[in-house]
């Protein structure tokens, strides 16, 4: 059984932009548990991470929110220890890029924390990290990297679409034993959604239908959603009722909303910000296959960034990043139907480096 | 220091080498909200005087590397001014042909071997390249640029005591513009330890210079490149200067308050630009003509490689899957 959640049968009282829903959760974790605490480059600068950890310092002081050295690893270590001596650290790196550096940190030690001390110490730890697309960003600040954290046991991996799902994912991620990968997408920033005031939570290790279909399950990731959402629009005007599933959690993943909805379409389209090749959209589809073989009507496809590093330029973007009409024409092709129109639409001369025209930075 | 020390075609050199960044500098501030140029730009205007005084004593064989606000150490090492521009629009022409923009500067032609953006990245590779070029036997000094956020990241560290270990020809110059984006040098580091301080502490030959004074300078880094030129190994400088304009993009952002406008003002009086050609003026080795011709010539160079940047074609879509391997 599919079932909507509930909060979209609310009342739409009160909306929040996605970097206010971050910023309120973080805020009612501090208010409710002294033990959490939030550190990282420019944490509370005027700016305040995109407007996320905005107001924090002046309201919790400098104790529990501050700034630190540009030590992305030595820091990372420092919270893991913190969390050791029973602190509850939120790191936020302003891209994925730079939290690169804290990799042996996150992977050797706390990943591996819990399981090589037979289950003796936990690590309560959040990493936020903030991935994006386009606008000259290029290939050392908007790369795409969550299958690599993804394919690690013992860290789970975020990657929230919606306002209202960023802060109830996040108020898991913050209360969970575990590290949490945490990632959010620039793009996202100032999409506005219905947000309720008090302190709710989204269960990590589940996924969402955001959409009802039947013809062809549409799987996507953070952003991608998005695009994924227009595709289905378009192509419902000819008659394609597509599904889509905002998977929300990378791990632990909602394996079995997954397997239902390829159960009633019996086709599945992966939309994933990352690289195709060792992607997670190649984990979702092998689930499928594993799991689900004998429902499948079509070979599961694939649209994603292309196997190379992200070019600054627009002119090269612009046939980087995959849009809504890479899955219409990749859902076409499925349905046995033409995409010799879509294919023409795809040639943009128009730059296609920036959310929309109101978004002109900071990057 | 208002002695003018250096020979004064050094100083002549020199001078043109600071304005042109300026006014480079000045140009793509100018033209950036044109939009045209879509790429994070860190200018390093008020902070021309390290790369000059630093690059005028290099040749061409020697390298050079850098980080985020790499233009002024591109420019100072002979980048071409045309490449970079057509960098930075992202045109198939540019230095990277499009794919790198502003924070990844190259030009092999001037030894310039290459510029990133994620903070102290390229010190070890730096140091990799004056390990590379001893075991070649080369006579080639590298120096690597890095702010005073570098100094906080394990790598920078790991990276210099390699360099005295090997007794390496590099020099690790910081410029300390007493910020990393709006973190004060307070948030990050304890308060009266002096960086170069640090770099003593791995046995490295240290010293501290004021950045703004290209005297200085040029004359401390002609020491240095000198020692590791003998086979003396690396050498450690820190210049104290201060950035203009917001940490990335066009404006100033002193509105923030993250800084004061008294900070800033003081470090205006202290331009480089301005403190050098008032001496040069005084000590008659420039006259007012000569700066203006200067000025003109060099605003014609600027006009011509922004034409050249924008009538530039964008690379073609075949361009994007090329250059993952090396053939
Ligand atoms: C590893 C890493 N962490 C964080 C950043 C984000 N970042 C970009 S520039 C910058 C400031 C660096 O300050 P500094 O080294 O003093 O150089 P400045 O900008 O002052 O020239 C930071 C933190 C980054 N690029 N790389
Ligand atoms: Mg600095």
């Amino acid at each position: 059984m599919l079932r909507k959640p509930q909060e979209e049968s609310q009342i739409m009282s009160r909306e929040l932009k996605y970097f206010q829903a971050i910023n309120e959760a973080i805020d009612l974790c501090m208010t409710k548990d002294a033990t959490v605490y939030i550190m990282g480059l420019g944490v509370p600068d005027p700016k305040g991470i995109f407007g996320s950890t905005l107001g924090l310092q002046q309201k919790y002081g400098s104790a529990r929110v501050m700034d630190m050295p540009a030590s992305e690893n030595a820091m990372t270590g420092v919270a893991i220890g913190s969390a050791l001596a029973g602190m509850r650290p939120i790191i936020t790196h302003q891209r994925v890029d730079f939290a690169l550096l804290a990799v042996e940190q996150i992977v050797n030690q706390a990943a591996n924390w819990h399981y090589m001390f037979g289950g003796q110490m936990r690590i309560p730890l959040v990493l936020r990290m903030i991935i994006g697309r386009g606008w000259g960003q290029g290939p050392q600040h908007s790369q795409n990297l969550q299958a690599w954290f993804a394919h690690v046991p013992g860290l789970k991996v975020v990657m929230p679409t919606t306002p209202y799902d960023a802060k109830g994912l996040l108020v898991s991620s913050i209360e969970d034993n575990n590290p949490v990968i945490f990632i959010e997408h620039r793009w996202l920033y100032n999409t506005i959604g219905h947000v309720p005031e008090e302190v709710y939570r989204v269960p990590l290790g589940k996924a969402r239908v955001t959409r009802d279909g039947n013809d062809v399950t549409i799987a996507a990731t953070s952003y991608m959603v998005l695009e994924a959402l227009r595709a289905a629009e378009m192509l419902a005007t000819d008659g394609i009722s597509a599904e889509v599933i905002d998977i929300r959690t990378l791990r632990p993943l909602d394996e079995s909303l997954i397997l239902e909805s390829v159960g009633k379409t019996g086709r599945l389209i992966v939309a994933d910000t990352g690289w195709k090749t060792g992607g997670f959209s190649a984990e979702i589809v092998t689930l499928v296959a594993e799991e689900a073989f004998s429902d499948l009507k079509n070979c599961p496809m694939r649209v994603t960034l292309p196997d190379c590093p992200t070019p600054t330029t627009p002119a090269l973007a612009n046939h980087y990043y995959p849009r809504a009409v890479h899955i219409v024409a990749t859902a076409r092709k499925m349905m046995g139907l033409s995409v010799d129109k879509i294919v023409s639409d795809m040639a943009t001369s128009v730059p296609l480096d920036v959310p929309d025209l109101s978004f002109t930075g900071p990057f | 220091m208002d002695n003018l020390e250096l020979p004064k075609e050094t100083y002549k050199s020199i001078y043109k080498t600071m304005l042109r960044i300026r006014m480079v500098e000045e140009k793509i501030a100018e033209l950036y909200p044109e939009q045209e140029m879509r790429c994070p730009v860190h200018l390093c205007i008020g902070q021309e005087a390290v790369a000059a005084g630093v690059c005028a004593n290099l040749s061409r064989n020697d390298y050079v590397m850098s980080g985020h606000r790499s233009h002024g150490h591109y420019l100072a090492k002979g980048g071409d001014l045309k490449a970079m521009m057509a960098e930075l629009y992202g045109k198939a022409t540019g230095c990277c042909q499009g794919k790198g923009g502003s924070m990844h500067l190259v030009d092999l032609s001037a030894g310039f071997l290459g510029a990133t953006p994620i903070v102290a990245s390229t010190i070890p590779i730096a140091v990799g390249v004056a390990f590379g070029s001893m075991m070649r036997g080369q006579q080639r000094v590298t120096v690597i640029f890095f702010g005073d956020a570098a100094v906080e990241e394990g790598v920078f560290h790991e990276s210099i005591n390699f360099a005295v270990l090997k007794r390496l020809p590099v020099i690790f110059v910081c410029e300390n513009n007493l910020y990393s984006v709006y973190s004060p040098l307070s948030v990050r580091q304890p308060e009266g330890r002096e960086i170069v301080e640090l770099a003593k502490g791995h046995g490295v030959e240290s010293y501290q210079g004021d950045g703004n004074d290209v005297t200085q300078v040029y004359k401390m880094a002609e020491k240095a490149i000198r020692r590791a030129r003998q086979g003396g190994g690396p050498t450690f400088l820190e210049f104290k200067t201060y950035r203009w304009r917001e940490h990335c993009g066009p404006y100033y952002d002193n509105d923030l308050g993250y800084r004061t406008e008294s900070e800033f003002q003081e470090w205006k009086q202290r331009c480089p630009i301005e403190n050098l050609k008032k001496n040069l003026l005084r000590d008659d080795i420039l006259c007012n003509q000569d700066i203006e011709d200067m000025a003109s010539e060099l605003e014609a160079e600027i006009e011509d490689a922004i034409i050249f940047a924008k009538e530039s074609p964008f690379p073609e879509e075949q361009h994007l899957l090329e250059h993952i391997y090396a053939p």
